[in-house]
């Protein structure tokens, strides 16, 4: 199983979505159709910014299942976790700092977006950390 | 050339993809790029700020007028291998996100206009 980790530091405003352009072109080169991967980038950035806004920190961890033909995105972060999930799934719900709303972050539209491009979405969260698990047919 | 021929070649005209090099010729607007920036064909163009917005709902090679000037439009535009940014209202541009758009080949266009003047400009242009 071909496997990619990638650290995510918390307010890494600056690094925001180098480890999505990593993973978009690792991918790319595995040969994933471009539809597909445009999925998984919109997907990955969204997760990644969610990290770097809401969380102490994590990482990023790419798997290819190639025995069912899948792309795995798992984001895992140390906390503080979500404390309502519905909310945080309804498109327009936000709990972001002024700093990442002036960076154009905050539009509430993460989560939403990235279940509605992945083809599996699980998410898990406690003040332990939350961890989101997305899958892709390809 | 009968006018029934000249609607068509009309038609095929306007249908043509617009270059990034064509929007800068015909707007005026300044603009940093390179060459493979400018070589980039534009389908259609997307309005907005919000930037989990415009990752979902913007298609690729849309041109992306907004007045957010951060990196991270960058890093948008790339991942949605967006053809152009269209900065409006003269909105000051930091150095590094100039060189991260010069990085992934990425066109900047500068421009007084506002977003919804720019949005016009576009239409009537063909873009």
């Amino acid at each position: 199983m071909f496997e990619q980790r990638y650290a995510i530091l918390r307010e890494d405003y600056a690094n925001a979505g180098k480890a999505s352009s990593a993973i978009k072109s690792a991918l790319k080169q595995l040969g994933i159709a471009p539809d597909i991967l445009r999925r998984i980038a919109v997907a990955c950035y969204e997760a990644e910014i969610n990290l770097i806004i809401h969380s102490y920190g994590g990482e990023i961890l790419m798997n290819i299942d190639e025995e069912n033909s899948k792309v795995i995105l798992s984001f895992n972060d140390t906390g503080p976790g979500i404390p309502d999930m519905e909310k945080a799934l309804t498109p327009g719900f936000s709990t972001a700092s002024a700093t990442a709303r002036e960076f154009g972050f905050g539009a509430g539209m993460g989560l939403p977006n990235i279940k509605r491009v992945s083809d599996e979405f699980d998410v898990v969260s406690s003040s332990e950390g939350t961890h989101l698990k997305i899958g892709f047919y390809v | 050339m009968d006018i029934k021929v000249l609607r068509i070649a009309e038609f095929l005209e306007r249908e043509k993809q617009m270059k990034v090099r064509e929007l800068a010729e015909k707007s005026g607007f300044q603009v940093h790029a390179d060459e493979i920036a400018f070589d980039k064909e534009i389908e259609g163009v997307f309005c907005g700020d919000l930037l989990s917005w415009v990752m979902g709902n913007c298609h690729e090679s849309n041109a992306w007028i907004t007045v957010q000037t951060h990196l991270n439009v960058v890093a948008v535009a790339a991942l949605k291998e967006i053809s152009c940014l269209i900065i409006v209202q003269d909105a000051s541009i930091p150095q590094e996100t100039l060189d991260k758009a010069k990085e992934e080949h990425i066109a900047v266009f500068e421009t007084s206009m506002s977003a919804y003047e720019a949005c016009v400009f576009c239409h009537e242009i063909g873009c």
